[in-house]
């Protein structure tokens, strides 16, 4: 019997031949903390008696959260966490770097075969360059930079095969809203998901982080994507390393094979307030929006930003309605602002702001009032998730963000 | 001891919004607890009360806050068809019971609920309702209290074992 990817990665961690369903504790390659989940993390770590971390260099601190500091108390928490990176001899990012998930992948820090975990639920993302990485609480985090190891109990794999050619304007951000439509919210609870086919292979790094990223919206354990030449490719200048293979095995069992075809794919939104409420654009267009959010880990990159230019073209944004652009790290910021993107944003009427996670988590700046509707290219549109439980949250691509953002309603991105 | 019922897909943002993460203490994150979802939840908790849901209890985000705030307010059992996997754990680490019951929909708002978790039961409605027991490698940590405890008492981990599942 072969081996899922999910398996292959356990068992070469640990030298021996581990399978779905075993309970394992596992050394770690990496431990992400950033400024919301951290401070307890490091709390928890102390009541465990904790002195030292396990190795300085594995551990990985940033804040994106509320940055800069929106209050006294943000201010308080960064400056613990600034304290105990100093005494650790942790390199920190601090508020420098971008979106945590996003900086981890663009700087080498998670890599293909790699078992990182990180406070933050959104972890799942690294499984785009092939490593197994899952979001975990901030006890166990404590525990995680402590020993340098975790109990996990190694998921079965869902795997979700998808061929196709994705129609003009529709990309990474609508397969996944339509997998988590069809997959649902706890759909895969417990499950790791591969995804993989032709559209996969010649998906390109961001789409793959797009959709790895929001393989938690389905409960899921992990997301991703067997590493291959584009895998490898990104890799080049972000870590030293030999390119070697990891893939499921031909017979591996799967919990599931769910298979998706692209070609006829309409842009997709999920309307409030679960992320498995995916419908095709057509069903939502005309919603009044007051709000844009085109951002975060799961579609902030230089590639959703260039699609949400392409769309807009010379045109101007509706000025009755607030669009907030957020570069996911310095890195994309850079890439966008060589290529003139920044000032186009600008003068089309966008407010954009420095790298930062922004109104996604609602904890910052952003918020929605009571009633109020935002069209937002994030991961969550659960009630209150950007302000006010009366408000709404609708989740789409860069590219319908950017048509509804110029017209005011949720606009089909194809007819602007 | 009363139930509060919920119902599906109750996510870790309508437990403790995002804007108190900033709060730490269980105490304080309570006063916060379901705020704006479940207004009177936070004024009429009491302690040894039973948060009873349907499935995915605790989805979204990595938050510890929310089973702390549950904690602060006084529940220390949460019974759901099915927990989101972060919250089943982070639950189980801070002292919160996770307790799958395949039957809540079974069980009213307000009800009077005895849980007897040794012979693996809940008195509710007068029903008995099964209730699981925890996967034994977790059983562990509760027995410790919750993995702060546990890792105490650890000199160091057993790395690469298998436990028990």
């Amino acid at each position: 019997m072969g081996s899922t990817i999910v398996e292959k990665i356990f068992s070469r961690k640990c030298g021996s031949d581990i399978r779905a369903g075993e309970v394992v504790m596992t050394p770690l390659d990496g431990a992400m903390i950033h400024d919301i989940t951290g401070p307890l993390a490091i709390q928890k770590f102390h009541e465990m008696g904790g002195e030292q971390v396990f190795d300085p260099k594995r551990i990985i601190m940033l804040f994106d959260h509320q940055i800069p500091a929106d209050s006294l108390e943000a201010a308080k928490n960064h400056v613990f966490m600034r304290s105990f990176a100093k005494e650790q001899e942790i390199h920190n990012y601090d508020i420098n770097e971008g979106v945590c998930h996003q900086v981890v992948l663009e700087k080498g820090l998670a890599a293909p075969g790699e078992i990182v975990v990180g406070a933050d639920s959104h972890t799942c993302m690294y499984g785009a360059v092939g490593a197994f990485a899952t979001g975990i609480g901030s006890t166990d985090m404590g525990f995680a930079l402590k020993f340098g190891a975790l109990y996990f109990k190694v998921p079965e794999t869902i795997r979700a095969k998808v061929s196709g050619k994705f129609p003009k304007r529709v990309g990474a951000k609508d397969l996944i809203l339509a997998i988590a439509a069809d997959i649902g919210a706890d759909g895969a609870t417990y499950k790791a998901i591969e995804f993989s086919g032709k559209t996969v292979t010649k998906m390109d790094m961001a789409g793959r982080m797009t959709c790895c990223n929001m393989a938690i919206e389905m409960g899921a354990k992990a997301g991703i994507v067997p590493p291959d030449k584009i895998t490898w490719d990104y890799m080049k200048g972000r870590r030293k390393m030999e390119p070697f293979n990891l893939e499921s095995d031909e017979d591996a069992v799967f919990a599931e094979n769910r298979v998706y075809d692209v070609s006829d794919l309409e842009p997709q939104v999920a309307v409030p307030h679960n992320v498995d409420q995916g419908v095709p654009v057509s069903k939502v267009e005309g919603i009044h929006i007051d709000q844009v959010f085109i951002g975060s880990c799961t579609n902030g990159r230089y590639e959703d930003l260039a699609e949400a230019s392409k769309v807009l073209g010379k045109k101007r944004f509706d000025p009755h309605t607030r669009v907030l652009i957020i570069p996911a790290s310095r890195e994309e910021y850079l890439k966008a602002l060589e290529k003139g993107l920044i000032e186009r944003f600008v003068k089309a009427g966008a407010l954009v702001e420095a790298p930062c996670c922004g109104p996604c988590m609602g904890g910052s700046f952003g918020l929605l009032a009571p009633g109020e509707v935002c069209l937002s290219t994030s991961n969550r549109n659960f009630k209150g998730r950007q302000g006010s439980t009366e408000a709404s949250v609708y989740l789409s691509s860069a590219a319908t963000a950017a048509a509804s953002a110029i017209k005011g309603e949720i606009t089909d991105p194809r007819e602007v | 001891m009363r139930t509060w019922k919920f119902g599906d897909n109750i996510d870790t943002d309508a437990i403790i919004p995002g804007r108190f993460l900033i709060i730490n203490d269980p105490k304080e994150l309570a006063k916060h607890a379901f705020e704006g979802t479940r207004t009177e939840f936070a004024g009429e908790v009491k302690e040894g009360d039973v948060v009873v849901a349907g499935k995915n209890f605790g989805c979204g985000s990595s938050r510890e806050h929310a089973p702390m705030a549950l904690l602060g307010g006084g529940v220390h059992i949460v019974m759901a068809q099915s927990f989101a996997r972060i919250f089943f754990r982070n639950a189980v680490n801070v002292g919160v019971l996770p307790v799958v019951c395949h039957d809540t929909g079974r069980i009213s708002d307000g009800a009077k609920i005895k849980i007897d978790l040794k012979k693996g039961y809940a008195e509710v409605d007068n029903q008995k309702l099964a209730i699981e027991s925890v996967p034994p490698f977790m059983q562990n940590i509760i027995d410790a209290g919750g993995l702060v405890n546990y890792a105490k008492s650890l000199k160091e981990v057993p790395v690469c074992t298998k436990s028990r599942r």
